[in-house]
């Protein structure tokens, strides 16, 4: 019975919210990656293009509610959600259009893309602002949660209760559904094929004539969508503000270079590593611990390795490790 | 000399753009926009050594100006001994044997070979970890529940707050030497990553490490290089001579405290921009621009790549601490929650590619002239805003709206002013020569 309880504490405190907290970031990171395979810059701007997806998914949530239009038991945000990628792509089309195509055709340095995607991330961040302010939204409707701690406690008899959230499924869900499909695309499709042959060698690409323009807008295209599905998932889970977006940036780039620059598996694969890292680390594992212990070796204080502000230590500490003793990731990445 | 002249002017708009505000919105507010002007000069500086000079992408520049920060408060303020008595040598004791820690993996990871050196290494990072907590722990807990409501912490020195900006410089240096170590290996954008991340965890350590400088809690009330206000407005001698100015005595108070201190800004500006600049026109300098250009040929030259990399970021980083030390200095008070990565690390970087990176003159400029932007365009946009919607009629929805958001106008017109300068004048106003 106390193993059982201790599996329990174990997946409601740990194995859940990790496992959701690290789809949102492997979504987020799949977006980094596929910038950076096919544009070879890393793009600060990425933690607010995630927010712009949300800001404008949380206007639609808001409109077809106020219209009367709900999704039954689940989030009226997953309705939204194509109206928030769409608006999305727009933006990001029409910021390479203006801004990064200019100096793609110079052929500049990835250093100064990246100071370039620096003033975006500062425009982006306005408009954001502009569009929905700075306060701290929630905008989750419809059933809060699958299986209440309650339920679980009385359905089971077990000490410990088990908590999943609708958000952390549908995230789950969603997440799969959104991998299989990039998956299937850009190893089905011929565009798709298209565009791993460009991340891979962009002078062969070229030659054996594969439209680069063309290339570039459907990244920018499934960037946007992976940049709003993360956002509006993580925003979902938690909450929006657009500032915790930005914060953002750091686990997701962590996400994607410990997966391996460029490399969508190591994306994803880096997304859960960082997420449980940062949660094992921070839990306070008492509760786990005076289960499986004797009496008398029960731990007096908390167990935490370190304070949950320390998160994005923790994020980072994996990152100089894996940068230091594998430089291209744990799969093998892009190094330019 | 025309170059000379455009600099000298393009140096005179920003003293014309000072003087308007002085008179328009008031000496007192010209005068606080110079002083954080040049402070923000002196950041761009420090970033224009590692951006400028020898092309090191650091984002982690928020993270030296607040290590500056809390060195004003480990200089100045008052010991608190029931602390240090409480547990001042287990907290000191602790963080030796973290170091240590380090220091003993390090070694490890060096001299021993294959398996030994994992199995070793694990060994001594996880026990040097378990050890450090038991050890650090206690202490920690005893200094902050010494009179948590004023102070919780281990206090200062109780030395000069003038000395801080100096030691304010040395700890940035002592972070940078350890980061430099680990990061600097790394290409450029993996770098702008970690140093991006170490900023943030310099912030989360201040935020949290109460008995360092009482974390969130704030430390207020610092001492200051210059007279108070108040004892200015109680000295006779004082009062008369503001009579015969022609003020009165509470305005030429405010106004002489915040001249004080920008002359004493000017002065430390004036010190490290000869510095920036001897270094600049020496071989040392040349060498920099060197590496920058072309690192394979430097290192083919005989240069020492990475130990110039090195130095180069100690130096810079050094001085965004100095003008963090001044920055709290200035505002009297460390406040760890409001440092910001935008306004800190992205802000100072617009400043340094908006005045010209390699040109130390550019940086100085662009770090006044930003700054001025960054606290104007809030009222001026407000004003856009008032004549735009004038034609709305009082009351309706969007207007309230539109004057709504010319708070969220700064960052906006930053990113366009930056994308601007990179498309257009890719080189900055004052370009390197």
């Amino acid at each position: 019975m106390d193993f059982l309880n201790a599996i329990v504490a174990l997946a409601n405190f740990v194995i859940v919210p990790g496992l959701a907290y690290g789809a949102q970031l492997a979504i987020g990171a799949l977006g980094v990656t596929m910038i950076y395979g096919i544009l070879r810059f890393s793009n600060f701007a990425h933690g607010d293009t995630m927010a712009f997806g949300t800001a404008i998914t949380i206007l639609f949530t808001t409109l077809l509610t106020s219209i009367g239009i709900t999704f039954g038991p689940l989030p009226t945000a997953l309705l939204a959600l194509p109206f928030g990628i769409g608006a999305t792509i727009l933006l990001l089309l029409g910021t390479d259009w203006g801004i990064y195509k200019f100096y793609r055709q110079q052929k500049a340095s990835p250093v100064i893309l990246v100071i370039v995607s620096m003033g975006v991330m500062f425009v982006m961040n306005g408009i954001v602002r502009f569009i929905i302010g700075v306060r701290d939204i929630r905008f989750a409707d419809g059933e809060r949660f699958i299986i209440t701690a309650r339920g679980f406690k009385e359905a089971t008899g077990l000490n410990e209760g088990l908590a999943i959230k609708t958000t952390q499924a549908i995230t789950l869900v969603v997440a799969f559904v959104v991998m299989a499909l990039l998956f299937w695309f850009l190893n089905k499709t011929r565009t798709g094929k298209s565009m791993r042959a460009f991340s891979d060698n962009e002078d062969l690409a070229l030659l054996s004539g594969i439209n680069p323009d063309w290339v570039v807008k459907v990244t920018w295209m499934i960037v946007a969508a992976l940049a709003t599905t993360a956002g509006v998932l993580y925003g979902l889970d938690k909450s929006f503000k657009a500032f915790t977006y930005f914060q953002l940036l750091l686990p997701i780039f962590a996400a994607a270079i410990v997966g391996g620059l460029g490399n969508p598996i190591g994306a994803i694969a880096g997304g859960f590593v960082i997420a449980f890292s940062e949660v094992t680390i921070t839990y306070a594992w008492k509760k786990v611990l005076v289960y499986l212990m004797p009496d008398s070796l029960e731990p007096d204080g908390l167990v935490q390795l370190l304070s949950t502000d320390y998160k994005f230590a923790v994020s980072f500490a994996i990152l100089i490790i894996v940068l230091l003793f594998k430089p291209t990731g744990l799969f093998k990445g892009q190094s330019v | 000399m025309s170059t000379t002249v455009r600099d000298t002017a393009l140096f005179g708009i920003v003293a014309i753009l000072l003087i308007g505000t002085g008179m328009i919105q008031g000496w007192n507010s010209a005068l606080l926009i110079l002083n954080m002007g040049l402070i923000s000069a002196i950041m761009a500086l420090g970033v224009n050594l590692q951006w400028g000079f020898a092309g090191l992408f650091n984002i982690g520049v928020m993270g030296f100006v607040a290590l500056g920060g809390l060195a004003t408060v480990l200089i100045s303020a008052d010991p608190v001994p029931e602390a240090w008595q409480a547990g001042g040598l287990r907290i000191f004791a602790g963080l030796a044997l973290g170091a240590l820690t380090v220091v003993a993996a390090v070694q490890a990871q060096k001299r021993l070979e294959g398996r030994t050196k994992t199995i070793a290494t694990l060994v001594i990072l996880i026990g040097g970890f378990f050890l450090y907590r038991a050890v650090f722990d206690p202490g920690k807990i005893a200094v902050e529940a010494v009179n948590p409501a004023s102070t919780g912490n281990l206090g200062g020195l109780n030395l000069p707050i003038l000395l801080s900006w100096p030691v304010g410089g040395l700890l940035a240096a002592g972070a940078a030497w350890i980061i430099g170590k680990t990061a600097l290996g790394l290409r450029s954008d993996y770098l702008a990553i970690a140093t991006l991340g170490i900023a943030e965890i310099i912030i989360a350590i201040m935020k949290n490490e109460d008995w360092l400088a009482r974390g969130v809690k704030n430390v207020i009330g610092l001492d200051r290089p210059v007279p108070y206000e108040i004892d200015l407005q109680n000295d006779p001698g004082f009062v008369e001579r503001a009579a015969s100015l022609g003020l009165d005595p509470v305005t030429a108070s405010t106004l002489y405290t915040k001249l004080g201190y920008a002359i004493l800004f000017t002065i430390v500006l004036l010190i490290l921009l000869w510095l920036a600049q001897t270094a600049l026109k020496s071989p040392w300098g040349r060498m920099m621009r060197a590496i920058r250009d072309n690192e394979v040929a430097a290192e083919a030259m005989g240069k020492d790549v990475t130990a110039r990399h090195l130095q180069i970021f100690i130096l810079g980083s050094a001085i965004c601490g100095i003008a963090g030390a001044m920055m709290t200095t200035l505002d009297g008070q460390l406040t760890p929650g409001t440092y910001q990565p935008l306004r800190f690390t992205f802000l100072v970087w617009v400043m340094v590619i908006v005045g010209g990176s390699g040109n130390n003159f550019g940086a100085v400029l662009g770090g006044m002239l930003i700054w001025w932007l960054w606290v104007q365009v809030e009222p001026l946009g407000l004003g856009l805003m008032n004549i735009l919607s004038s034609g709305l009629e009082d009351g309706s929805g969007l207007k309230e709206r539109l004057i709504e958001s010319a708070a969220h106008m700064r960052l906006l017109t930053m990113g366009v002013i930056l994308l601007l300068v990179l498309r257009f004048s890719p080189r900055g106003l004052i370009p390197e020569r």
